[in-house]
């Protein structure tokens, strides 16, 4: 071959031509921007799913006034049903390790006499927190009961005791998620899932779609390059790409309250990144498949391990070794803890930095298996 | 043969640059092969006609002279530029109108010429594409959608596509396939036009007037190339003899004469027979019989398509 050049005009020939057919297409393009809106509704639905009246056990060891006003507030908050009322720790352990009750609840003994001599006794909450949608709002709830429960108890000169901090100190064990998740890691880590699934799918179709409908030839026939036919046809994508994102930013702060610690702009810097490395991969299953619905079905084979060995859909520290493995090598991995250290945590860019290289190693090794399949013949 | 007098006094010399010289050009598909050591040369301005059956091997042989496919032995060059090894360059000057059409459907004429133009990073592009619509008679139609335009503006577009960075050689594919006559004309004319300014074409038809229109022509079947030269050249290299004949019942006879020795062609035109064959003396031992009353025999001139038949009937089908 003579020495090819890149050419940045005819690079941008393939973006103005790619935004025109983007625009005319319209079905796909509302595909852009609807899937994050559906899956957000879903999954935000999810999220905002109230459980109540989950099924708590109460071992009662101290019975008294306090004990029977705070178990009549717990039903009234209609979060606890209170199914189980036991003496003792043993009558009750097993029901939390089979997932009869989701939550136990101890009121020790001597309650009552530590909780009258201002010794602010302690109230154990054991929470099966596998998921923590489900427990969120219910823990949510008791620490705001306790604090005033029994204002109507503590009168006269008992009153000083409704004093800060509390009459009783609430303590919160959650069981069965040591990574301690809250409902506020599902928004964030939906970004990149819709990232994900759009970016690959719709560039995996972009290139096959020229093969299929004829056009291959003509491009093929003209001087544009390998790398400016993918560039041209990813530039466009990443603009879609922070569309759905900043959709999806602004459901998670305005509709779901999803704290927004650290930077957004570095968060949007960074996330190109995350973007290209899909659109690569996007690209490079499509100058694999042989049709679009080939591209399609490629797509889905490497969207299913992404969401369900990522840490997105199950605790990453929860899974075998080798799906760690698996789950190490995508990028959504990467970007899970990309975003939620930089929202929930308010991580810069130094501590962002180990979450970016692994994104950007797997970006390079697709791209060069990218431009090297895209056949530059008809062969 | 009005078309036919005017390429014999356009053609360019005998000793004009030549701006496809390949040879031993071959390409197979598998077990199968479909372009059989094909060697071509074609002048500057020259309007090269490439003539075949089906299945020929016409669309692969364009497709490895501007790059699309590799040969897998032959050599050459195109534009000068070597056809394995430097296809990027030859990319540039080449205009190439595909078979099937190819261009975006879902953009507008307008946004058509002008990715091609940007591609090709034609100087002065607006004016290019504005030009290259005017010239086209398209500037109505600028902003149709390419998908919704019938066939023959569709090879219109193409056309235009492949025309719009001054190539200095067109390969066409069947440009004319579903093109009414006048638009065919009009279509020949420019490319006359054009070829007389120095572009070369190379085009593929399966057309026999348009056949007659070019310089130079190649028949290829199965792969193998069977004759080339002028139209004259190819008509009289095939030494065919045709008799016309003339009389009652002709359907029986043709039945008749159709599996004698020495006759290869009976064929049907209007109110007469073309009875032919490769040798004059034994198509005329074949017919004597029937050389009387109620028959009038004439000898014919051979036509080019008698000759296309001919040469057809003798070449192997390599998938048979
Ligand atoms: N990509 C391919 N893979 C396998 N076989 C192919 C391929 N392209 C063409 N062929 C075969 O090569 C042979 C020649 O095809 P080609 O398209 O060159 O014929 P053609 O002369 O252009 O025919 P037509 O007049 O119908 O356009 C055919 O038998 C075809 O089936
Ligand atoms: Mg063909």
């Amino acid at each position: 071959m003579s020495t090819p050049r890149f050419s940045f005009k005819r690079l941008w020939a393939v973006v103005v031509k790619e935004f025109i057919q983007m625009r005319r297409d319209r079905l796909t393009f509302g595909m852009m921007v609807g899937i994050p809106m559906i899956q957000l509704m879903l999954f935000g639905f999810a999220i905002n799913s109230d459980p109540k009246h989950l099924p708590t056990a109460i071992i009662i060891q101290d019975h008294s006034q306090f004990s029977r006003t705070f178990i009549w507030s717990l039903r009234n908050s209609r979060y606890f049903d209170v199914v189980v009322e036991a003496e003792s720790e043993r009558d009750v352990q097993f029901l939390l390790d089979e997932g009869e009750v989701q939550f136990v609840i101890n009121i020790p003994a001597d309650f009552s006499r530590e909780l009258l001599r201002g010794e602010r006794p302690k109230l154990l909450l054991q929470a099966d927190a596998t998921d923590p949608a489900a427990t969120g709002n219910a823990i949510a709830a008791i620490n705001a009961l306790v604090a005033n429960v029994f204002d109507r108890d503590l009168k006269g000169p008992l009153q000083k005791l409704r004093d800060k901090p509390g009459p009783v100190e609430m303590q919160i064990h959650r069981l069965y998620n040591q990574e301690g998740k809250t409902q506020y890691n599902i928004v964030p880590g939906l970004m990149g899932v819709v990232l994900t699934m759009t970016m690959i799918v719709i560039t995996a179709l972009a290139i096959t779609r020229e093969r299929e409908r004829g056009t291959m030839e003509n491009l093929l026939a003209t001087p544009a390059r390998p790398a400016e036919v993918m560039f041209g046809k990813i530039i466009p994508y990443i603009m879609i790409g922070y569309i759905q994102t900043i959709l999806i930013l602004t459901a998670a702060r305005f509709l779901f309250n999803v704290p927004m610690l650290g930077s957004i702009p570095l968060l949007l810097g960074l996330m190109l990144i995350f973007i290209a490395a899909n659109l690569a991969v996007g690209i490079t299953f499509s100058t694999v498949a042989k049709n679009q619905l080939q591209a399609m079905q490629m797509s889905f084979f490497f969207f299913l391990p992404s969401i369900l060995l990522s840490g997105f859909m199950f605790p990453f520290r929860g899974m075998p070794t080798w799906a760690q493995h698996i789950g190490s090598a995508l990028p959504l991995t990467h970007f899970l803890r990309l975003v939620r250290g930089i929202l929930l945590k308010g991580n810069g860019l130094l501590e962002s930095a180990t979450h970016i290289w692994p994104i950007a190693l797997f970006l390079l090794i697709v791209m060069a298996i990218g431009i090297k399949r895209y056949r530059q013949t008809l062969d | 043969m009005q078309a036919h007098e005017q390429s014999a006094t356009d053609a360019p010399p005998p000793n004009a640059e030549l701006v496809i010289d390949v040879s031993g050009i071959t390409k197979r598909f598998g077990a199968q092969t479909v372009v059989n050591s094909i060697g071509m040369q074609v002048r500057r301005g020259e309007i090269y006609g490439f003539l075949g059956p089906n299945g020929s091997g016409k669309t692969t042989f364009l497709r490895m002279l501007c790059g699309l496919l590799k040969p897998d032995a032959g050599q050459g060059t195109c534009l000068g530029y070597d056809i394995l090894h430097q296809s990027d360059e030859i990319k540039k000057h080449v205009g190439y109108m595909t078979q099937k059409f190819s261009y975006y459907e879902d953009l507008n004429l307008e946004e058509n010429l002008d990715f091609i133009a940007r591609i090709y990073q034609v100087p002065n592009r607006k004016q290019a594409v504005s030009d290259s619509l005017q010239k086209l008679g398209l500037h109505a139609r600028r902003k149709q959608l390419a998908g919704q335009l019938s066939g023959g503006w569709k090879q219109r577009l193409a056309l235009a596509a492949s025309l719009i960075h001054n190539p200095e050689l067109l390969l066409l594919d069947e440009p004319t396939a579903g093109v009414d006559p006048k638009a065919r004309r009009d279509f020949w004319e420019e490319i006359h036009q054009l070829a007389a300014a120095g572009l070369t074409v190379m085009i593929t038809t399966h057309y026999m007037d348009e056949a007659e229109r070019c310089h130079r022509i190649a028949y290829i079947a199965y792969g193998n190339l069977l004759t080339n030269g002028t139209v004259a050249e190819v008509v009289s290299g095939a030494k065919l003899s045709v008799w016309e004949v003339s009389g009652p019942n002709l359907p029986a006879l043709a039945n008749e004469l159709r599996h004698k020795k020495g006759i290869e062609q009976v064929v049907a035109f209007g109110n007469t027979l073309h009875v032919s064959g490769p040798q004059g003396e034994e198509l005329r031992n074949a017919i004597l019989p029937w050389m009387k009353p109620p028959y009038q025999w004439n000898q014919a001139e051979s036509s080019l398509e008698d000759v296309f038949i001919s040469l057809m009937g003798h070449s192997q089908d390599n998938f048979k």
